[in-house]
């Protein structure tokens, strides 16, 4: 049984409005190993943005546990989350992922740079794996010379580059095309179990399911559901 | 380390990246500058037009007749008067200014120049020192000192004769002068000036019918150096009880009190804070629409891991580096500029003015971007991207 990266106790977060307490998330356990591709999918409004922005360490919770390499998120004071996130997690969004005047290259680097570990072997390794992602030739463009999906792709690298144990994935494939999407999905899926990160990806298309390990369906704000058999994952991909 | 280099890396890149943009900015900072700068340098040129000539008096006091209300051309002494202010114990030198206007006429350019002809002692207090030629030479020969200003807009020369035209009782009479020296910019009231020796000057200055057969002499003022300067109060004391019917002031009182020139002064410099303060909201305004724009990238930088302070000193750094191109573009074009300006506009580069203006300038930056910078820091990566509920 491979290492528990992430593990969620009973995590509850309830929002303040004029109308009264909203209960966003719902007593939601679960845990995530090393090398683990997990999906987090669910109806709008089921709760699973709000727990990817506490897994991400952007909002505390109201109640509960959430424990990355053993240290709980929900009792670190602001500054103490901001360098956790720069270490510990890595993170790619829909929209907006790169900072438009740096290169693909220079937006990778910078995670390195925030992390004070942007030497030469740095730079290799950052170069390396754009290669791999096959934007070798794309490395000193800008993101608006690229299409959408090569800028995912740099997302991705800029989400490993720092061998963060948490990546994370808000609906990466919302602005690609289907071919795309499962190209980039394949890719993140790949070096997650390669590099044994714990991987967790929010989506609300089903269709990427097929490369995770386990899916993690939420409903108004409950887990309601785990899909850990292969079969299953792949009937779900399929719309069954 | 990273946490101080990188702020200004991501700002000079961000800054390279968009260099057309931020240009604009620099530009529009560059137009300010200019105006501020010129707004300066035009109260520095009025101002020292119409002070000048006191400014630069090798005295330290000046004598008035009593309630002439430190008005030079409403003050009328009797010239025994400069003896008796001469005797008084403490008084180093003294000497008799007296003003009128006069034409240069018969230029070799046609040309005409009004100017402030000035009765003054040699080597008294009151006559100017020349850079060119030598001092006048005695209390009265036909000889003359014109001021820079003079020299530049009549061509005149060390050795030319120089006419003026002045109306006496009823009639224009024309007289020679012989120019004996060049001094440096004199200008009094405005007008370029020319010194000649006071009883030559009693007899060339513009008359009245009354008083083209009056014998009596009269100065408006007079320039008095102390040998203590720094027993300014009791020496004016002093001159004002032994003389009697006099007012001896010092020379930064009557410069203040030269007609127009306070309230010159504070229209000037009013203009100047104003223009500081467009720029200020101009600066402001710009860099505030710019982080609006940059919200969701702000957010990306947050949500990354990126601290406050280093999200907000690349703003700052952003900010002085525009304002600071912005500013150097300004002061150069202004430098530039003012190289093809004739001598007739009043503008005057003072090292202090300038130097304040252009400090006053790379501040309104960093002040005016002061809102955009908090409005950064307080951006929620979590509104920002998207993902608040």
């Amino acid at each position: 049984m491979a290492e528990t990266a992430l593990e969620t106790h009973s995590v509850v977060k309830i929002y303040k409005s004029d109308f009264g307490d909203v209960l966003a998330v719902d007593e939601v356990s679960f845990q995530v190993h090393k090398g683990e591709f997990v999906a987090l999918v669910g109806p709008s409004g089921s709760g699973k943005t709000t727990m990817l922005a506490m897994l991400a360490a952007l909002l505390s919770p109201t109640a509960g546990k959430l424990l990355l390499d053993g240290q709980d998120l929900a009792t670190m004071n602001d500054a103490r989350r901001v360098a956790f996130r720069r270490e510990k997690i890595g993170f790619t969004f829909q929209a907006n992922n790169l900072l438009p005047y740096l290169t693909a290259l220079e937006n990778i680097e910078l995670m390195l740079q925030l992390n004070n570990r942007l030497d030469k072997a740095g730079k290799l390794r950052a170069q390396e794996l754009l290669t791999r992602l096959g934007l070798r030739d794309r490395m000193h463009h800008l993101p608006s010379q690229m299409s959408g999906g090569q800028q995912q792709r740099v997302a991705i690298a800029r989400a490993l580059i720092h061998d963060p144990s948490l990546v994370l994935a808000d609906e990466p494939t919302a602005s690609l095309d289907t071919e795309r999407a499962f190209q980039a999905v394949e890719t993140f899926a790949n070096l997650i179990h390669e590099r044994q990160r714990a991987g967790i990806m929010v989506t609300h298309d089903l269709r990427m399911c097929r490369y995770v390990d386990r899916v993690l369906q939420m409903q108004d704000g409950k887990l309601v559901k785990i899909y850990e058999e292969p079969q299953e994952i792949k009937a779900l991909a399929r719309g069954e | 380390m990273q946490m101080f280099t990188l702020p200004v890396y991501l700002a000079l890149r961000e800054f390279w990246r968009n260099r057309g943009r931020f240009f604009l900015v620099s530009l529009v900072i560059a137009l300010i500058t200019l105006l501020v700068l010129f707004i300066a340098a035009l109260g520095e040129g009025l101002g020292n037009g119409n002070r000048e000539y006191l400014s630069k008096l090798d005295a330290d006091l000046i004598v008035y007749q009593d309630k002439a209300d430190l008005l030079i051309n409403a003050s009328r002494i009797n010239r025994d008067r400069v003896a008796a202010v001469r005797r008084v114990d403490g008084v180093a030198k003294a000497g008799s200014i007296a003003v009128a206007n006069a034409t240069i006429t018969q230029l070799d350019s046609g040309k005409e120049l009004k100017v402030a002809l000035l009765g003054v002692d040699p080597g008294e207090p009151g006559e100017p020192l020349v850079v060119d030629g030598s001092q006048l030479s005695r209390p009265n020969v036909n000889e003359v000192i014109i001021d820079r200003n003079t020299f530049l807009r009549t061509g005149l020369k060390v050795g030319d004769d120089l006419i003026i035209r002045v109306t006496q009782g009823t009639k224009d009479q024309l007289y020679s002068l012989k120019v004996v020296g060049v001094s440096d910019g004199q200008q009094y009231s405005l007008q370029p000036a020319i010194f000649t020796p006071y009883f030559n000057w009693d007899q060339v200055r513009p008359k009245s019918e009354a008083e083209v057969n009056r014998t009596e002499t009269v100065v408006n003022v007079i320039a008095v150096k102390l040998t203590h300067p720094a027993k300014l109060e009791t020496m004016k004391a002093r001159l004002e009880s032994e003389v009697g019917n006099i007012q001896a002031v010092p020379i930064p009182q009557a410069i203040e009190a030269v007609p127009g020139y306070t309230a010159q002064q504070s229209t000037i410099n009013t203009q100047g804070v104003f223009t500081l303060l467009i720029g200020l909201l101009v600066i402001g305004g710009f860099f505030q629409i710019q982080i609006l724009q940059k919200v969701p990238q702000i957010g990306v930088l947050k949500a990354i891991g990126t601290p406050n302070p280093v999200v907000s000193a690349a703003v700052v750094t952003q900010i002085i580096l525009v304002t600071t191109i912005g500013v150097f573009i300004g002061a150069a074009g202004t430098l530039l500029l003012s190289l093809f300006f004739p001598p007739t506009i009043p503008i005057v580069f003072n090292g202090r003015a300038s130097l304040l203006a252009i400090v006053a300038l790379l501040m309104i930056g960093p002040i005016g971007g002061l809102v955009s910078v908090r409005y950064a820091a307080r951006i929620e990566p979590l509104k920002a991207l998207g993902l608040s509920t």
